[in-house]
This record gives structure tokens, C-alpha cells and sequence, in this order.
């Protein structure tokens, strides 16, 4: 267990390098100088003069050696220096200082409930297979797997918003600013972001039931006379929810995939609004910190699953 | 949400049977949502091709002078901020999406299955070569994979279909990796080797056509989310150029005039859903019928 714990956060530290490299090498695919993620767009080169541009370079160390710019570049995230913004003239660490708890307020927010939500429907379906509590789950979860969040999202401004006033339409408040506002605030984006990820719980918990259900040892757990919610709870739902914890560093990436979009359709001040918003100010800096940002959180996401996963599931051998 | 519930051993080692192709044909074509996504399907792809003759008006064609329209006989579902008619861009954005989506598609299936057989089959090394380098694509969120790219070489719907091709790799390499890793085991695979066939040939001829099942089905599945993610970008002001229609900005255009003309919204947006439910349907229907380890459940 401790080896396997070892190996894999070594694996992390791996992917983790892997990642900025990706990321790092992709901002030198831009078109033209790449003085561009440092300063302004590159119409404004044109009109300097070689020695100014030179001494720009300088400046942003470009005239050391690309892997020099990598390790300098990687040495300053981790001291929490992201570079700056040229669209809000700030360093971009602030930026992202001030906007990452939002975005991980609504994640964490709807992958809890997606989480226990998926789970209790999925159960529900499989325990009741063919009844009217799977008849309602399963089509949902085509539903909720299919629907587009953008549209979801504006259908609920238009009926639960606009039409009957119900919930504020667009914005985030703090909870420690004013609790019943932003919970008010909070719901309709929420549901936008655990939709997707609430369907594949579900249907995931759903089907490895059924397998376990149809296995001996709940046969035998029948046979003693057990209660129906002894069964389930203590025999079936520990093997049951194994196979439901692969998917659910999955769906983490999913939702803050998917907050890119919810918060830009409800105008929510988080990293995904930023990045989407810094992608038209062509503001590179921050385009390339929000990539990082999620991916290390998926990254992580991932580790947390995996280690759960080991310890919840001692039949797996970590040679 | 991409999730393959498709185990490589299960499609390999299961024994041939005579009557697959009936069995095929009855868990495939008896189901109802399975007719349903079928039929949507070809919908879709006769309105993409008869676009020209289907649409009622010019898509691109401004009228200052009937903007924002409520649906009525003349047009069937209003008009949008400059007067265009709904209808004939919807119509015309079935273009887009199945352009994007088979293109893209295109991309990662022939580089994630050609990666994925190399992988396989010649193991060791380069197998985990080439699996770390997938890994590597893993934790980007698909969406914010295609943002950055589509930010570094620009909005143009040649890069949406690069950048949603790229991102989509993975699915495919780690499913054929397996598939390829059982096959090289198997003993007609011995025999073509024994008989002095080259590894090429092996690949292109023996272990490709055995890896097909599991393969159509993620081209399928993907088909329907490459085209939810094109929608996405595209709502989000990344892809076609204006005056280019696509369902994602469509639904994006209507909402700024959600209260004058809702429906300028919910079209575009109730026609992504449908075609995406309709290639999952379709997808799963697929998975269950091709799958050996259902033989004798379904």
C-alpha cells in the first residue's frame, strides 16, 4: 500500500512535468514571436526597432535557450509567479488567486451532489429494475448525458429566471458575503455542471449493481433472511460502488471541463470565464495558466481516486 | 462524457458463432431507441446534403425589415436579429456539425487506431512509449484542450476539427492498444507469422480487421460528443466564421434575445441534443450487439 502510494505519487510528479511541457511547447506553436504571450498583440512589433525588440527579449529571457525558458518558467509557477496580463495589467497570479476559489466552489459543489445524487438514482434503478423508479432514472440519464449544459442553462434562465422570477439569472456572490444569495445564485449553474457527470454516476452505479446483485454471496445473504436494506447497504453497495470510483476522477474533469461554459453562460468570475474571456483578448499568459490550472486539478483529482481506490478495494495487488 | 465500457479480452476470445449475424441483426434492429436513432440519423444526413433544396430561404440573406419574427407560416421559426430565417440555418448548420464531427473523427480514429496497433502488437517498450505520450492528453478536460489550441492557431473551423481530433485520441489508443495486445497472442496470428508474413502485414491485415468491432462503436459514441464539443466551442465564438451557421452560436445569438424570440434558441439547441442522443442510442445499441460477452442475455 505504501509502495503503491510511493509509486504512484512519483507517477503524478511524472505527468505533472509532462503536462507543463505539453503546455509550454504548445505556446511556442503561436504564429510569429514569441514575444507575443509576454507583450501586446504583433502588429505593435512591427513599428519597433530591432535593438527594442532585442532588449523585450531580454527582458522575458527569449534569448536564452528554450529548455533555460522551460526551467525558469516552471521554477516561477512554482513560486507562484504565472507572468502578466496584458489585458487587466496584473500579474496573472493574482488573477487566478482571485477567481480559483469561485470556479472550485461550484465544482466541489457539483460534484458532491452529481456524486450522492448518481449514486442513491443509479441504486434505486438497479434494486428496482424495470419498476417505475428505473423507468424514470435510466431515460434521465440519457438525458442528462446528451443535453448541451449551454442550452440547459439558458432554458433555465428563461423558465426559472426570466419567466417566473424565481432565481437571480447571472452572477456569483460570495457565501461568506451573503449565504442565501449566492446558495440562490449557485443553482442553476450547478445543476448546468453536475448534469453530465449525475447521468454517468448514475448509470454507471446502475449497471455494476445489477452484476453484483446476480452474484452468490447476495444469494446466499437472501437465503439467511437478511433485510433487503442490509443487503444492499453492507453486501451489495461495497462491491457495487468500486467500478462507480474509476469513473468519478472522470467526471471530475469533466465538470471543470464543463465550467468553461456554465460560467460564461451565467457570467460567473471563475478560471473557466477568464480563460474563454482571455482567448478573444488573445491575452496568452493567462490562457496558458488556466490550461495548467485544470489540468492540475484533474491531475490530482485523479491521485485522490486512485489512492481511494487502493484502499477501498484491498483485492487489487500494487506489485 | 466519454466512457467505453468495452473490455478488449471479452471481444477477442469469445468463439465465432454462425449465427452472429442474426443475432446481431435482432438486439440491433428490434430495439425501438435504436430504429429511433437511426432514423434521426438519416434525417440528419439527408437534410445536410439536400440543405440547398430543403431550406425555404437564403441563410445567409438579411431582412432589416422582419427581424426577430415569432414563428408563423411564412416562417416556420422566425427570424433572428437581422432577419435571417431559423429554419434554413438550422438546416444549414447540419453541415457544420457533420463536417466537423466525421473530420474530426477522421483524425483521431486513423491516428489513435494506427498508434494503438503499433502499441499492441509490438509491446514492451514502445507500448509504453507511446501509452505515456496518450497519457499525456489525459488530464486536459477535452473543452479546455480545444480552447487552447483553437487560441493558438486561431478560431477557424479547420482547427475546431484539429483541435477536437487531437483531443479525442486517447479513446482510441487505449482500446486498440488492448484489442491488439489479445490478438498478437492468438494462434492465426502464429500461423501467418510461421508462413513468413511481415509485421505490416500482420497489422494492416490480421490484428486492424479483428480490433474492428470495439472501434466502430467509439467511432459512433464519439461522433455524438464531437459533435456536442463542436456546439460548445462554437457557442462559445470559436469555429465558423459569421455568416456561417452553426447550431452552438445559433443557440448563443438567441440568447441575447431570449425574451423577444425564445425560439431562436431552443431550435438549434433542441436539434444538437437530438442528433447527439440519436448516435448514442445508436452506439449503445451497437455495443450490446456486438459485444460476445451478452451472447445467450441478449
Amino acid at each position: 500500500m505504501t509502495t503503491y502510494i510511493a509509486r504512484r505519487l512519483l507517477q503524478t510528479l511524472f505527468v505533472l512535468i509532462m503536462v507543463t511541457l505539453v503546455i509550454f511547447f504548445a505556446m511556442r506553436l503561436l504564429p510569429g514571436d514569441p514575444l507575443i504571450i509576454y507583450v501586446g498583440q504583433s502588429q505593435q512589433f512591427a513599428s519597433m526597432s530591432e535593438e527594442g525588440l532585442e532588449k523585450l527579449r531580454h527582458q522575458f529571457g527569449l534569448d536564452k535557450p528554450v529548455l533555460v525558458q522551460y526551467v525558469s518558467w516552471v521554477f516561477g509557477i512554482v513560486k507562484g509567479n504565472f507572468g502578466d496580463s496584458i489585458f487587466y495589467n496584473q500579474p496573472v497570479g493574482r488573477l487566478l488567486l482571485e477567481r480559483y476559489p469561485v470556479t472550485i466552489h461550484l465544482g466541489l459543489l457539483a460534484f458532491a451532489l452529481s456524486t450522492v445524487l448518481g449514486i442513491l438514482g443509479g441504486l434505486l434503478a438497479a434494486i428496482r429494475r424495470g419498476k417505475w423508479a428505473d423507468r424514470i432514472v435510466t431515460p434521465l440519464t440519457y438525458v442528462g448525458i446528451t443535453v448541451p449544459v449551454f442550452w440547459l442553462g439558458i432554458l433555465m434562465i428563461y423558465t426559472l429566471g426570466l419567466k417566473l422570477n424565481w432565481l437571480p439569472i447571472v452572477g456569483y456572490t460570495s457565501p461568506f458575503d451573503d449565504f442565501w444569495m449566492s446558495t440562490k445564485q449557485v443553482i442553476m449553474p450547478v445543476i448546468c455542471l453536475m448534469i453530465g457527470a449525475l447521468a454517468g454516476t448514475a448509470r454507471q452505479t446502475r449497471s455494476s449493481m445489477l452484476e453484483v446483485i446476480r452474484q452468490d454471496y447476495i444469494r446466499t445473504a437472501w437465503s439467511k433472511g437478511l433485510k433487503e436494506r442490509v443487503i444492499v447497504m453492507r453486501h451489495a453497495l461495497k462491491n457495487g460502488l468500486i467500478p462507480v470510483i474509476t469513473v468519478l476522477g472522470l467526471h471530475l474533469g469533466f465538470i471543470f471541463g464543463g465550467s468553461v461554459i456554465v460560467e460564461t453562460v451565467f457570467s460567473i468570475p471563475g478560471i473557466g470565464y477568464l480563460m474563454v474571456s482571455s482567448i478573444f483578448a488573445q491575452d496568452y499568459a493567462v490562457v496558458q495558466s488556466c490550461t495548467l490550472i485544470f489540468a492540475v486539478m484533474v491531475v490530482f483529482a485523479n491521485l485522490v481516486v486512485d489512492i481511494s481506490y487502493s484502499w477501498l478495494d484491498p483485492r487489487i495487488k500494487y506489485g | 462524457m466519454v466512457e467505453y465500457d468495452i473490455s478488449s479480452k471479452a471481444f477477442s476470445e469469445a468463439p465465432p458463432r454462425a449465427s452472429e449475424w442474426k443475432r446481431f441483426r435482432r438486439v440491433f434492429f428490434e430495439r425501438r431507441l435504436v430504429m429511433f436513432g437511426l432514423i434521426v440519423l438519416l434525417i440528419l444526413g439527408l437534410t445536410a446534403i439536400f440543405a440547398d433544396w430543403l431550406a425555404p430561404y437564403n441563410p445567409y440573406k438579411q431582412d432589416l425589415n422582419h427581424i426577430l419574427l415569432q414563428p408563423s407560416k411564412t416562417h416556420l421559426l422566425g427570424t433572428d436579429a437581422i432577419g435571417r430565417d431559423t429554419l434554413s440555418r438550422l438546416i444549414y448548420g447540419s453541415r457544420t456539425a457533420l463536417t466537423v464531427g466525421f473530420s474530426a473523427m477522421a483524425i483521431s480514429a486513423s491516428i489513435g487506431v494506427t498508434l494503438g496497433i503499433i502499441a499492441g502488437y509490438f509491446g514492451g517498450i514502445i507500448n509504453i512509449i507511446i501509452m505515456r505520450l496518450i497519457d499525456v492528453l489525459m488530464p486536459f478536460p477535452m473543452i479546455v484542450l480545444a480552447l487552447l489550441i483553437s487560441a493558438l492557431l486561431g478560431g477557424g473551423i479547420q482547427n475546431v476539427i484539429l483541435a477536437l481530433g487531437v483531443a479525442t485520441i486517447p479513446g482510441y489508443t487505449r482500446v486498440t492498444c488492448g484489442m491488439a495486445l489479445s490478438i498478437r497472442e492468438s494462434d492465426y496470428i502464429l500461423a501467418e507469422r510461421s508462413l513468413g508474413s511481415g509485421r505490416l502485414r500482420i497489422m494492416a491485415r490480421h490484428v486492424l480487421p479483428n480490433a474492428f468491432p470495439p472501434i466502430i462503436v467509439i467511432v459512433t459514441l464519439q461522433l455524438g460528443f464531437l459533435i456536442l464539443a463542436e456546439a460548445s466551442l462554437s457557442f462559445l465564438g470559436i469555429g465558423i466564421e459569421p455568416p456561417g451557421a452553426a447550431w452552438g452560436a445559433m443557440v448563443n445569438e438567441g440568447y441575447r434575445h431570449l425574451l423577444k424570440n425564445p425560439v431562436l434558441s431552443f431550435a438549434p439547441g433542441a436539434a444538437i441534443m437530438l442528433v447527439v442522443f440519436a448516435f448514442n442510442m445508436v452506439g449503445d445499441g451497437l455495443r450490446d450487439a456486438l459485444d460476445p460477452r451478452l451472447r445467450g442475455t441478449l
